[in-house]
């Protein structure tokens, strides 16, 4: 195990996070607010420790899986730690449980809040937490390649810790220009949205927030009613179209840049995803015409609500607890499936799903006729063994990780919906629930344990759980093993 | 540069490791899909598995954009075959693996044909490597510049050397001769030498000088070798087949032993001068049979690098003053270095050097002071490199100790006017000169590369 190098690679995510911060104190300067203490004094601890780590880069910066996963895993957890302390700091969240829950939720792009009232907070303390939301959205790991080269040869082990899919492939040779590549992407999407939101009437500040939000795919609003707060046809459809690009394999966005549109168009993985998408839109709207009394606004809400859970980014535009129970069924349905790989979203990734249903259909197919030879093929490629038992075996950890989670909050007496929404809700990185912690309710109503629970789910959620179950295994801590 | 290699066997991969490090875009073809997933872990490169003789699998692989397409699977006819959709596609270098002998002859007609822009054999290049290792028995290796007017020799120093607890500077003084130890491997660590560093037994150390004041100084030291002039060879492969035919032609009586009936029939009917004998080299009965002490050079080129070093050793134990090693897979370079052996061939390296060096001169073609040749001395950690100096650039008449290099790079020989200067630092650089430069962590591209 190359302690060396993981304590180096902590430092510079570190001090990178602490270089971030610098933005909240330049809206407290813009604001004139007294946040800009309380941010400086975490940048203050959080470049110190991570001087106090490393300084330079060691010799050997040779490092293999178990330090790829090791440092993706410690990496998250102590940048939730140092990323909740201005929330402390300001007495926004004086609980410190309460404030690494609500910055876990930021940098997982859970979106799930603690806070009843958020329009009273400081707006470099908003920015701070929706800008959580921007940074882990694509990850943080990968903001820190494109700018150092971290481990020359091994950088895969931690982009493939770090980026979700059930297999990460790079976009060009080089890990750096691929990480480069995808904040670029990233970063131009963000701007074009902040430009149609204000085109709409939005106020510059509302929209880069809730900019961020959509980009990572997040869900923290600077509204109670969150997007529902501005009541407007064109924003609601600005912000559901953007939260569906920001669920599609960046991959795809590059082919398109490289003119390979063809290539981009055949992704199966984004028709199904589309066809979901839509499927899902078309029997909601149906549902809920009652409700709402045209056929436009009933679109408008599905559309905006389905876009909004399936790639778990959690905006509401409406109540959607208050909606018929089918629709509320297909709901968490969504959350379960998530976008695409390789997107902002979390989930398990429609990519990973149809792997999981076409093996499903071949085994069912080979029980019938048990010489029959038929491969399974996904983008027109032959899955290989490998792909399909990692396709499975998360399946299961991610079964039984949601059943464990459901069972430890229970204990907090809230009923079936409530505890298992929960968990679904964190562990999926989408936010609001249904229940009591629906669109219109919040996470305060647990017990601090059961916090924490969920602020595990959640970063387990956006790790695709093995990075972060490495850390409770022995052998990962020993030194000959 | 955005490279392709063809084919992720043992040279694929020394490419890829040698082109990673120079910082390349590196793409690699295989149709083994095990070998491609595991590429990503191992370098920063990334892969695609097809066949690479395919037009599909070249247009995934991006052969289109790319500067340089290598060809380097088992197959000659794969590689041509790659090449030549390659530079239909429009790559504009590319460079083939051939070796099968009997396309010796049409070698320069598929270059022009089809495309290619190099064609490399390492089996031949091992055996004019061999070849010229023979031809001065006195060093392990050995390295010529400037059309043979600098060598660049490899000298272990023995238990008994006499310059073991010499210093470089009393070397250089007792001896008298126009000599430079340009860089020492002193277990696994390189340095390249100030005159206060003093040598010790086991040391590896190169030297660079004119041809003749090598040999005086191997004379003085007492390690001059006799000239080799029967040569024992085990295995009857390719390097066999294309060694035998250098050092016939050298004068050099030659014995190959093999153990496939039908190798030897061959090679009896193409080597009609060399002795071809039928037999397990691996039985000390027929090793003592055929005379192994009796010849002045020994080398062992079968298919295994375990009988290869064993058989080495014993060639040794039996006072064969000359013994050469071909190990494929160097895995271990220091457990083979400490067994003893000391001349080892490894035709992957031979050949990964030969397309660097033509890809470094590739990158800067239109520089003027650029890298004109390139080899990789101690296990490919070490350039030696040579320029010309064409310009007048500000560092031509400046004496060298007035100008600052950049750390572990050396200026180890300057031929002007057909006589080798062993530099000092009141010596200058002059137009017309050519220089050669030694180096261990900078990778210059042309001559200002090395200064600060």
């Amino acid at each position: 195990m190359n302690y060396k190098m993981i304590r180096y690679i902590l430092s510079v995510i570190l001090r990178t996070e602490a270089a971030l911060m610098l933005l909240s104190v330049l809206v407290a300067i813009i604001y004139r607010e007294n946040e800009i203490w309380p941010f400086l004094l975490t940048i203050f601890l959080t470049a110190g420790t991570g001087f106090i780590l490393a300084r330079k880069k060691p010799e050997d910066d040779v490092i293999f899986a178990r330090e790829g996963f090791l440092v993706v895993a410690l990496a998250w957890v102590v940048m939730s730690i140092f990323g909740s302390l201005p929330f402390i700091f300001s007495g926004c969240i004086p609980d410190p449980i309460d404030a690494f829950f609500e910055t876990v939720s930021g940098f997982t792009t859970t979106g799930a809040t603690l806070l009843p009232d958020v329009e009273h907070l400081p707006m470099s303390i908003l920015f701070w937490r929706s800008f959580t939301h921007w940074i882990g959205g694509m990850g943080v790991l990968v903001f820190v390649m494109a700018i150092v080269s971290l481990s020359d040869g091994h950088s895969m082990y931690l982009m493939r810790a770090e980026v979700p899919g059930p297999s990460v492939g790079k976009l060009t040779p080089k890990s750096k220009s691929t990480a480069v590549i995808l904040y670029a992407i990233y970063g131009g999407m963000t701007l074009l949205e902040i430009i149609f939101l204000v085109c709409g009437g939005m106020p510059l500040f509302d929209s880069i927030i809730h900019t961020m939000g959509t980009a990572g795919t997040g869900g923290f609003s600077m509204k109670n009613l969150s997007v529902g707060a501005y009541n407007n046809a064109y924003i609601d459809w600005v912000i559901a179209i953007f939260m569906v690009l920001f669920g599609v394999n960046f991959n795809l966005y590059y082919l398109i840049i490289i003119k390979q549109f063809k290539q981009a168009l055949h992704s199966e993985e984004l028709r199904v995803y589309l066809g979901l998408y839509a499927a899902a839109v078309a029997l909601v709207t149906v549902n809920i015409m009652p409700l709402y009394n045209t056929f436009s606004n009933a679109l408008r809400y599905a559309a905006f609500q389905v876009s909004s859970v399936m790639t778990t980014t959690g905006f509401s535009t409406a109540d959607f607890d208050l909606w018929p129970n089918f629709s509320r069924t297909l709901l968490v349905f969504m959350m379960v499936i998530g976008a695409c790989a390789g997107s902002t979203a979390g989930g398990l990734k429609v990519s990973r799903v149809i792997i999981l249903v076409k093996s499903l259909v071949r085994s069912m197919d080979q029980m019938l006729h048990p010489h029959k030879v038929k491969s399974i093929k996904f983008e027109g490629r032959p899955v290989d063994n490998e792909t399909r038992h990692g396709a499975a075996i998360y399946c299961t950890a991610y079964m039984f990780i949601t059943v464990l989670a459901t069972l430890m909050i229970s204990v907090d007496g809230y009923d079936l919906e409530t505890s298992l929404t929960a968990v679904v809700a964190c562990f999926n990185n989408i936010g609001p629930g249904i229940g009591a912690v629906g669109p219109m309710g919040n996470y305060s109503i647990f017990s601090g344990f059961s916090k924490l629970v969920l602020s595990i789910s959640m970063l387990l959620g956006r790790l695709e759980i093995f990075p972060l179950i490495m850390l409770f295994s022995p052998s990962i801590w020993r030194r000959n093993s | 540069m955005r490279i392709v290699i063809i084919g992720d066997g043992k040279v694929g991969n020394a490419l890829t490791e040698q082109f990673c490090r120079d910082g390349h875009d590196v793409v690699v073809i295989d149709n083994n899909a095990e070998n491609i997933n595991q590429l990503p872990n191992l370098y920063d490169a990334i892969g695609v598995v097809g066949n690479g003789a395919s037009y599909n699998v070249q247009l995934e692989a991006g052969v289109k954009e790319s500067d340089l397409v290598v060809a380097a699977t088992s197959s000659d006819e794969i590689n041509v075959l790659s090449c030549f959709v390659a530079s239909k596609l429009g790559a504009p270098h590319t460079i083939a693996r051939v070796r099968n002998p009997s396309y010796g002859a049409q070698l320069e007609m598929m270059k022009e044909e089809l495309g290619l822009s190099m064609i490399i054999n390492p089996e031949r290049a091992a055996a004019r490597e061999i070849s010229r290792i023979l031809r001065f028995p006195s060093a392990n290796d050995i390295e010529s510049f400037c059309r043979g007017q600098v060598e660049l020799v490899e000298y272990k120093l023995g238990d008994d050397s006499l310059l073991s607890g010499m210093s470089l500077k009393e070397m250089y003084h007792h001896y008298k001769i126009k000599i430079l130890v340009c860089a020492v491997q002193r277990g696994e660590d390189i340095t390249i030498p100030n005159g206060d560093f003093v040598l010790a037994a086991g040391d590896r150390i190169n030297i660079t000088a004119s041809p003749a004041n090598i040999a005086a100084f191997f004379k003085a030291i007492g390690g001059l070798h006799a000239p080799v002039k029967s040569v024992m060879i085990v295995g009857g492969g390719k390097i066999s087949y294309y060694l035998t035919l250098q050092l016939l032609e050298m004068g050099m009586r030659v014995k190959i032993i093999d153990n496939d009936p039908a190798v030897c029939e061959e090679l009896s009917e193409t080597l009609p001068k060399a002795a071809i004998v039928l037999g397990d080299a691996s039985e000390k009965d027929l090793l003592l049979e055929e005379g192994i002490s009796e010849f002045d050079a020994f080398v062992a080129l079968t298919g295994f690098d375990e009988m290869n070093i064993i058989i080495s050793m014993y060639a040794s134990a039996k006072g064969v003053g000359k013994v050469i090693t071909k190990v494929h897979r160097l895995a271990f370079p220091e457990v083979i270095e400490n067994s003893g052996i000391e001349s080892v061939i490894s035709p992957k390296l031979i050949t990964a050097s030969q397309i660097s060096s033509y890809v470094r001169a590739m990158q800067n073609s239109i520089s003027i002071n650029k890298v004109e040749s390139l080899r990789r001395i101690v296990n490919n950690r070490v350039e030696a490199l040579e320029f010309i100096i064409r310009s007048d650039a500000p560092y031509v008449g400046v004496p060298l100790k007035d100008l600052s290099f950049k750390p572990n790079v050396l200026i180890a020989a300057i031929v002007r006017n057909g006589k080798t200067i062993v530099p000092g630092g009141t010596d200058t650089l002059e137009h017309g000169d050519s220089v050669i430069v030694i180096s261990t962590t900078v990778r210059p591209l042309e001559f200002s590369d090395i200064l600060q």
